[in-house]
């Protein structure tokens, strides 16, 4: 079949921020699969919750203040975070190195402070069919904050590296999408795992 | 200062010379290592097909030995035990590594040439996807031929799957099969959305988009919003059984139900993640054989959309007779009954099309014929069983396997089979015998039918499912031995497919670029499409675009010719907006899979797994995410 050339694409750029690029959208399918992992983790939840006559079984409810202190934290996070996203937009290197450097510490933070968690939790996950699903719904949080503090580790690494090249500014941007996620989606559970035994 | 050197485009090269330099760009890598380095989605898409119809052919020898087994009264040729096995494996094959894989194989195939671009999103998770779905089901089949294949049913129902009833490694096995499945399609579906929203060709706006494409990308959103549930289900199954939780323990407050909750939210989606592919493969047929547009197109996009949605209220009609409270069923049961209006919805505007156009009774379209008549009687039994007093008689008993074959395999596997007819040329570059192709048909029509209508009646006389053997007293031998019959009829005609491809691969007539005049891009291209797709990225003004311009296709210049650029256009309007790089060949997918797959059998056996299984994933994930080899970042 002949072809017939319309129009020239030259002149546009090699990538996008935000909805304009691919990974960001793919972040968004990574988000809606995850987060229904978490709804449906929080569906189970409430389904024993329902199922039981008493609730914590066996247990007192967690105490307050790991997952509160973490819920401070992940909020404050914001603040660093979006500055990183604003330097990245900025195309500032020295601040998104620095960013990026800040964010690692924050999520280490957490992680450290999420092993205190699970020990103050007030149960076993083989205790109770409440032991397992608030480690089963911690586990999942967990795994989904170490996942996201390695990559924001990679990406830092790399953005000290020849491989920080404009289009670079464009994955920490949405990094930094992708942290948002992380410390949304702990807001729910943080209330299901430490407020709803108390009801 | 010495000026920049320009970029090669490809609106400075005509012709061959474009063409060459592309398909050096765009090749997968020669030899063993290149192969295993491959994200062309195309040659990841034909080892999706071709895997997944060898777990069918798999699937369908076990469903031999099973009607061999129940062909007379008392037989002997399975035991119970070995009865369990195969009747698990079955659904579990045919259910996780035929049915949902195939459809995502078509559409890892086609979706980038439907919508005009040169590679799926993210074309590295694409090959990873596809490793992990051959571990997976390589997995479950070499633990079958040890011994040590699931027998708890492909639904594994606590507490019979528990570590107390079960106390073997099956179901361990089963419920890590079906993590790598899952990871495997949740991979995919994320591809076709990305796809879909942003590489489509400039001009596709959405009301232009391609039936097949709509559906896929309906499933897609299907496959993110259910198969997490069967992930956390099966998650908290293996860690009851490694390390004692208690979800599914009623002794420690768990519950069983629970299970049936999860697995069903997940199970009847699941239906329509087989079905919905198999009604865009339909349309895409229907389309070209009855030589005008689906009629009512906005009509079928709805439809798709409303059984999307309405497929994740029916999940409780699976557990009528678990006792539920009777508001709960009464809203189940109207769901169940509702989501008919949409499917039928569908069929009306298809036999439209048909009554409007002027067919050619081609192959594809022979088994499109026999999708509305199978899927039909399977859509009547299915608003039967969606009624509580009805599921309560007829539950458990063979009514309800007459009725799911009837639903799935005339609503996916006689579309699919159409398919290959249909889109063969295109993967192949020659076209199947129409001849074998009508033989196909008939026997896997008659085939069908002698093999599963029976089940109804036998169902309504009161087998049930899952039964070994029965005595000859139960007067069931006549109508079993008619129904052995016919599968073996059907299974021939399943023989004969893989016959008209292997004669064809070889000796049939080349196809040329559009044998069916059919009116979608994937046919702009060449057949079998060349490493590129195109190369010049198509531009679309019409719904039906090699209908409208059929003398001369628009197209854009100025992507680059040295390096692998796919273009990203807006989401609703599909305006140029980036020229963004696709990812270069690479090994680490591979390995990437490899280590996960250790990482998971390991977790099997072992909790420690998950410690030492995790540093080998977090550095073939490394490997993967940097840049090294990529040439953008060489230059």
């Amino acid at each position: 079949m002949r072809q017939n050339i319309v129009r020239n694409v030259s002149e546009l750029p090699t990538y996008g921020y935000g909805p304009r690029s691919g990974p960001w959208w793919g972040a968004i399918g990574f988000m809606a699969l995850e987060g229904m992992g978490f709804a449906i983790a929080i569906g189970a939840y409430l389904y024993l919750y329902a199922v039981n006559p008493n609730w914590p079984i066996g247990a007192s409810p967690p105490d307050l203040w790991p997952g509160t202190a973490e819920v401070a934290i992940y909020l404050l996070s914001i603040i660093p975070n979006e500055m990183t996203n604003r330097a990245a937009h900025r195309q500032d290197l020295a601040k998104v190195r620095t960013g990026l450097i800040v964010m690692v510490m924050i999520g280490t933070a957490l992680l450290v402070l999420r092993g205190f968690e699970f020990a103050h939790l007030n149960t076993r996950w083989d205790n109770s069919a409440y032991g397992s699903i608030v480690w089963l719904i911690l586990g999942l949080h967990t795994t989904h904050l170490a996942t996201d503090v390695g990559d924001t580790v990679v990406l830092a690494v790399l953005m000290f590296t020849r491989h920080a090249k404009p289009r670079r500014f464009s994955d920490v941007s949405d990094n930094v999408f992708y942290w948002n996620f992380v410390v949304l989606a702990w807001l729910p559970l943080y209330v299901l795992l430490d407020w709803v035994p108390r009801l | 200062m010495a000026a920049e050197p320009r970029e090669l485009r490809d609106d400075v090269l005509n012709g061959l010379q474009l063409s060459t330099q592309l398909e050096r760009v765009w090749r997968t890598p020669s030899g063993f290592l290149g192969a295993l380095m491959s994200v062309d989605h195309k040659v990841v898409g034909r080892r999706y097909i071709v895997t997944a119809f060898v777990f069918l052919l798999l699937g369908g020898i076990l469903a031999i030995l099973m009607r061999i087994q129940l062909a007379g009264p008392e037989k002997t040729f399975l035991s119970a035990d070995k009865y369990n096995q195969v009747f698990t494996m079955h659904g579990s094959t045919m259910m996780f590594l035929f049915a949902v894989p195939v459809m995502e194989a078509f559409a890892v195939y086609l979706v980038p040439l439907m919508v005009g671009t040169r590679n799926i999103a993210f074309p590295r998770l694409n090959a990873f996807s596809y490793w992990m779905f051959l571990f997976g089901g390589c997995f479950l089949w070499i633990s079958f031929a040890l011994n040590v294949g699931p027998d708890v049913g492909w639904f594994a129902y606590v507490p019979l799957s528990s570590l107390q009833y079960t106390p073997t490694k099956r179901p361990d096995v089963w419920a890590q099969m079906i993590t790598f499945t899952e990871v495997a399609a949740l991979a995919v579906s994320v591809e076709i959305v990305v796809t879909v929203f942003k590489q489509r060709a400039p001009g596709m706006t959405l009301d232009r988009i391609p039936l097949f494409v709509w559906a896929m990308l309906v499933t897609s959103f299907l496959v993110m919003f259910a198969m997490p549930s069967i992930m956390v289900a099966s998650t908290s199954l293996i860690l009851d059984r490694l390390v004692n939780t208690r979800f599914y323990d009623s002794s420690s407050g768990g519950h069983p139900l629970l299970w049936q909750h999860l697995f069903w939210f997940f199970g009847h989606p699941e239906v329509y993640i087989i079905f919905i592919p198999g009604t865009g493969m339909v349309s895409a047929i229907l389309a070209t054989f009855a030589r005008r547009p689906v009629v009512g197109y906005p009509v079928v996009i709805l439809s798709l959309i409303a059984t999307g949605f309405l497929s994740f209220g029916l999940w409780v009609h699976h557990m009528f007779v678990t006792g539920l409270p009777q508001l709960g069923a009464g809203l189940f049961t109207a769901s169940s009954m509702l989501i008919a209006v949409p499917s039928g919805l569908q069929i009306f505007c298809w036999l439209a099309t048909l009554w409007d156009g002027r067919p050619v009774y081609r192959t594809p379209l022979l088994f499109v014929i026999g999708f509305v008549v199978i899927f039909v009687l399977g859509g009547l039994s299915g608003v039967m069983v969606a009624s509580v007093p009805i599921d309560t008689q007829v539950h458990d008993t063979y009514f309800v396997v007459a009725h799911f074959h009837y639903v799935l395999i005339g609503g996916a596997v006689f579309p699919l089979i159409g398919a290959v007819y249909y889109w063969f040329p295109k993967i192949a570059g020659r076209m199947l015998s129409e001849r074998l192709g009508r033989w196909n048909f008939w026997l896997a029509f008659i085939g069908f039918n002698v093999a599963f209508f029976p089940m109804h009646i036998l169902g309504l006389i009161g087998m049930p499912r899952r039964v070994y053997t029965y005595t000859a007293d139960m007067d069931w031998a006549h109508l079993n031995l008619l129904s052995s019959g016919g599968a073996l009829i059907f299974a021939l005609s399943f023989a004969l497919l893989l016959v008209n491809v292997i004669y064809s691969l070889r000796k049939a007539e080349l196809a040329g670029d559009n044998p069916w005049n059919a009116s979608t891009l994937e046919w702009a291209t060449s057949s079998p499409p060349p490493p590129q797709n195109f190369d010049r990225i198509p531009v679309v003004k019409h719904r039906d675009p090699l209908w409208a311009d059929n003398e001369s296709l628009p197209v854009v210049a100025g992507l680059s010719a040295e390096r692998r650029e796919v273009l990203l256009t807006s989401l609703a309007e599909a305006e140029p907006q980036i020229r963004e790089a696709s990812p270069e060949p690479s090994i680490w997918p591979l390995l990437t899979a490899i280590a996960t797959t250790v990482f998971f059998i390991g977790s099997i056996f072992t909790p420690w797994a998950v410690l030492w299984g995790t540093p080998p994933m977090a550095v073939a994930l490394i490997g993967w995410f940097w840049p090294t080899g990529s040439k953008e970042d060489e230059e």
